[in-house]
């Protein structure tokens, strides 16, 4: 029986906390608590509501990209606009580059390290690792003298004494399964990816002018296109976007893929841990009409209960019976009590922080304890994310989702119930990530088709002046951000935001238990984990991780009795 | 391939730096530092010993937008900063340790390079209620930043959020998001932008390691280098403006042609950066190119400095006329008076300081019979 403190949880985005028990090596409870606040509601209130993109998209600059498209959805969904069509492929685009992007960094950044020994790497063969990769690739950078040379910088760099970005990590853990030539690959494309996640992103910059936190508009987007000149989006523009694509593509299915299988098939106990919940919610994404005809969308909408799959459940943002945020056990107040649960339009956001005024070395999580509300769907405790999204779209029988799932359950000859874990996480992601990269593509070329027809409008002045829209109106914006479910909502009175509230991925996946004392995604996910070392809980990174967590936290264990094995301390 | 074993020093001396210069690097680090005169020979003994700079990167009330522009960095491109150029030995977004493993690589640093490790900070530090909106390892932000700020070589504010408070400390200000130049008593050199680009962030430190000082800044503690001039003067629209050709509608026929989006509310006018230059993403292309105005997201305030399809010129008392200095002057009175008045002074305070280490070590090299 111990405890075992982890805080910060890194490699994730922004401050996690989880404190929990570990009871004969396995965990028996756990809290996911976020310690960091900004208040975003509330600075929101009274402003220009088509400014909101630019105010939300702030709530992260990992995912970048993907709140300014949730805000201007829901503007738009209160003022009743469509946008043009071109501005609907542009859209996909930059969502699309975005979950490509984001989801290698995230595997070889944030998520490999837990299961790649990088010190382990300095002793393999670099002709046998040659032909690892030329087994698995025909990716070209694989000759033998590449990976010697990586591995020369490699030994110098650790004989450095300065370790850097790699010093402390759990290296030599028994519970690291690779063999060194794999590992030495994978610190290869550590650093291919480094390179190539630079190069994706220029969708943004084209079509948005930045990234991270490119730009968007309010009935469109604010690139214009005029082939017949060279201040717009151009042949040369739209030839450079379309070889991105075709790297994007080369690097998902060459690198990323090939690399998440033969890791995956070292770790295959790992399609037994992890599961947690078994209710999956997915908002959907990529019309491929509009926004407003979700049956449409490339990825569907809908909720998984009980693991079933035989039924998908409608899902509706605007149904006050349906989305609910509970506060039991978050720093928050209700004018009417924290025991009731508020659909986001009637949200509120009060701060009431009853926690232990910093320094501490444990939280109260019988009280408040996270800076995260608690979301439920028609009262249930929903995981969101790609394995989520996957779900729903195989569950629904979208043809191309079944088709990439069944046969990478058939390569690693692992069942379909492996797919609940925390492997079955990291895959989805993987496998998601090879068919919008391909959809890219299928946008990329419907623009092209659009602007041949002569159809060049990126935006619709309709509603864009303030005197036309309605003394009050409310609207909703759906969508899927690379980490899960994303939406806004807005209610406008006399042209300024009333209430905005946010419900994002990770107030799903890692808020606190809720009024039921029912866990949510992460608590729930970490119950059963295997540590085999208190002292090294790489166990714990990787379920965590395996969600990409997108906040600001850190996890800490404790022993029944309340002592502390592993005291945090600050230095 | 550079030798990562090589001090600053060997690394300087390979470049072609002379004795010089590696000594004027050192007493600037020593100045930033608030070593004393005496402790200079301690710093220049480490900096000739001590391979790859120690770097510390600390995050607090922020959205990770400045490391991840970091890594977009072209030149010099990101992975050779981390394996050959710095030793990035505490960093939340980057590093394989968790936990009390990377609290040890903080506290090592902190200790074992005491006077010189470079302290880079993302995010805003909320001053409001002890600090509890931002906790980390159960310590406030506060706490952390004042532990790691005391031996810190060189202090760098990356973005809004740490320069001037940027979203979090929009009206109403709900955690008194502040930043971190108000919060230590050490010169800061704020490189603000939501986030900066990439590759003016690599340039700041690269110019603090490979010509031994610190770059120039204004009144505002930002390197001229990249925020000397507004965005408006090097905009490549500019011709547009000059020509009175505005775009009066999003995607109309001027939208098409690329005209000046000044009537749209564009703030390039005000805002200095290194946009329509430098550009983004290795040069791709920055907001105004691609059809949107500048929104000044490297100005202080500027959540706070009206809407922002709204035209400049209703701003009360700014003309389009008028100097740059005026407009920087006018806007930031008219948007916050006491934050920017303080500001101002504090890094006019701070520049004095920095400017008489830089004096003192030319005085003791020519003492000392050196020559440029």
């Amino acid at each position: 029986m111990a405890r075992i403190v982890v805080d910060p949880i890194t490699r994730i985005e922004g401050h996690l906390r989880i404190e929990a028990v570990v009871e004969n090596g396995r965990i028996t409870e756990a809290y996911s608590s976020g310690t960091m606040v900004r208040g975003f509601e509330k600075i929101l209130k009274g402003r220009d509501p088509r400014d909101a993109w630019a105010f939300t998209e702030r709530a992260c600059g990992v995912c970048t990209t993907v709140h300014a498209l949730a805000s201007v959805r829901t503007v738009e969904d209160a003022l009743g606009i469509t946008v043009p069509k071109n501005a609907e492929l542009i859209r996909n685009l930059m969502c699309c580059a975005q979950y490509v992007q984001d989801h290698v960094v995230h595997f070889y950044h944030l998520h490999a390290l837990d299961w790649v020994d990088v010190v382990s790497a300095l002793s393999a063969d670099p002709a046998a690792t040659s032909q690892l990769a030329q087994s698995i690739s025909r990716w070209p950078k694989s000759s033998p003298g590449y990976f010697a040379d990586l591995q020369k910088r490699l030994q110098t760099f650790v004989a450095s004494g300065q370790l850097g970005i790699f010093a402390n990590g759990y290296w030599g853990h028994p519970q690291y399964k690779l063999p060194a030539e794999a590992n030495l690959m994978a610190v290869a494309h550590y650093l291919e990816a480094l390179e190539w996640q630079k190069e994706i992103v220029k969708v943004h910059t084209i079509f948005g002018g930045k990234n991270p936190h490119p730009n968007y508009l309010v009935g469109g987007v604010p690139c214009s296109i005029n082939l017949d000149e060279v201040n717009a989006v151009n042949t040369e523009r739209l030839n450079q976007v379309a070889k991105l694509i075709t790297d994007a593509i080369a690097f998902v299915e060459l690198v990323y893929l090939p690399d998440l299988l033969a890791i995956a098939g070292f770790y295959k106990d790992w399609a037994g841990i992890g599961g947690g919940l078994t209710n999956y919610l997915a908002y959907g994404e990529f019309p491929t009409r509009s926004y407003g005809q979700p049956d449409s969308f490339k990825f569907p909408r809908g909720a998984i209960l009980n693991r079933n799959l035989n039924e998908v459940h409608e899902v509706n943002g605007r149904d006050k019976e349906e989305i609910k945020e509970y506060i039991s056990h978050s720093w928050y107040s209700y004018k009417n009590g924290d025991g009731a649960g508020l659909h986001p339009w009637d949200g509120e956001t009060e701060f009431n922080f009853t926690g232990p005024k910093p320094p501490f070395d444990q939280l109260n999580v019988e009280g408040k304890y996270s800076w995260l509300k608690t979301p439920r769907w028609r009262e249930h405790a929903m995981e969101v994310g790609p394995l989520a999204r996957m779900l729903v779209a195989y569950a629904k029988g979208v043809t191309e989702v079944k088709d990439i799932v069944n046969d990478t359950l058939g390569r690693l000859n692992v069942p379909v119930t492996a797919l609940f874990s925390t492997l079955g996480r990291t895959a989805a992601r993987g496998l998601e990530t090879k068919l919008i990269a391909h959809w890219m593509q299928e946008f990329y070329d419907e623009l092209l088709a659009n602007v041949k027809a002569g159809e060049t409008r990126t935006f619709t002045e309709e509603r864009w002046d303030p005197a036309t829209w309605p003394e009050t109106c409310e609207g909703v914006g759906l969508t899927e951000a690379p980490r899960g479910a994303l939406a806004h909502w807005i209610r406008i009175k006399d042209k300024k935001i009333d209430n905005y509230q946010l419900v994002v991925p990770s107030t799903w996946n890692a808020s606190p238990k809720d009024h039921n004392g029912m866990r949510s995604a992460y608590e729930e996910a970490l119950l059963g984990t295997p540590v085999a070392n208190v002292d090294q809980p790489v166990e714990i990174l990787r379920t965590i991780h395996s969600f990409d967590p997108c906040i600001a936290c850190a996890v800490h264990l404790y022993d029944p009795a309340g002592r502390q094995v592993h005291q945090v301390k600050f230095y | 391939m550079p030798d990562p074993n090589a001090t600053i020093w060997q690394t300087m001396q390979a470049k072609g730096y002379t004795r010089r210069d590696f000594l004027r690097f050192c007493s600037f680090a020593a100045g930033l530092a608030g070593i004393e005169a005496t402790g200079l020979a301690r710093v220049v003994h480490a900096f000739e010993n001590k391979p790859r700079p120690p770097v510390v990167w600390l995050h607090f009330q922020e959205c990770t937008c400045c490391s991840e522009s970091f890594i977009r960095s072209s030149h010099p491109i990101v992975a050779d900063i981390v394996l050959d150029k710095l030793s990035l030995d505490y960093t939340e977004t980057l590093q394989a340790a968790a936990g009390h493993q990377a609290e040890k690589c903080l506290h090592d640093t902190i200790t074992n390079y005491a006077g010189q490790y470079i302290l880079l900070v993302e995010g805003s530090v909320p001053m409001k209620d002890d600090g509890v909106y931002c906790m980390i390892a159960g310590r406030s932000a506060e706490d952390i930043l004042l532990k790691c700020a005391k031996d810190a070589a060189a202090v760098i504010a990356w973005g809004s959020c740490a320069s001037n408070g940027c979203i979090q400390g929009a009206s109403p200000n709900p955690t008194n998001a502040t930043p971190i130049h108000k919060v230590i008593d050490k010169p800061v050199i704020n490189v603000p932008g939501c986030p900066p680009i990439a590759d003016v962030m690599t340039g700041v430190v690269t110019h603090i390691l490979v010509f031994g000082r610190m770059p120039a800044l204004d009144g505002q503690g930002r390197p001229k280098e990249f925020y000397g001039r507004r965005v408006h003067d090097t905009c490549y629209r500019r011709p547009y403006y000059d020509a009175g050709l505005f775009v009066e509608a999003w995607d109309d026929e001027k939208a098409r042609k690329g005209y000046c989006l000044y009537k749209m509310g564009c703030r390039g006018p005000v805002t200095y950066n290194a946009c329509s230059v430098t550009r983004w993403n290795n040069g791709v292309s920055y907001p105004i190119q691609s059809g949107h105005g500048c929104i000044g997201c490297s100005e202080n305030g500027f959540w706070d400095n009206g809407p922002f399809y709204q035209h400049l010129a209703s701003f009360p008392g700014f003309g389009i006329e008028s100097t740059a200095d005026t407009i920087g002057t006018v806007v930031g009175v008219g948007a916050a008076v006491g934050v920017t008045a303080h500001a101002i002074v504090t890094n006019i305070r701070k520049r004095k300081l920095i400017s008489e280490h830089m004096d003192e070590s030319v005085a003791d090299q020519q003492a000392k019979g050196g020559g440029r």
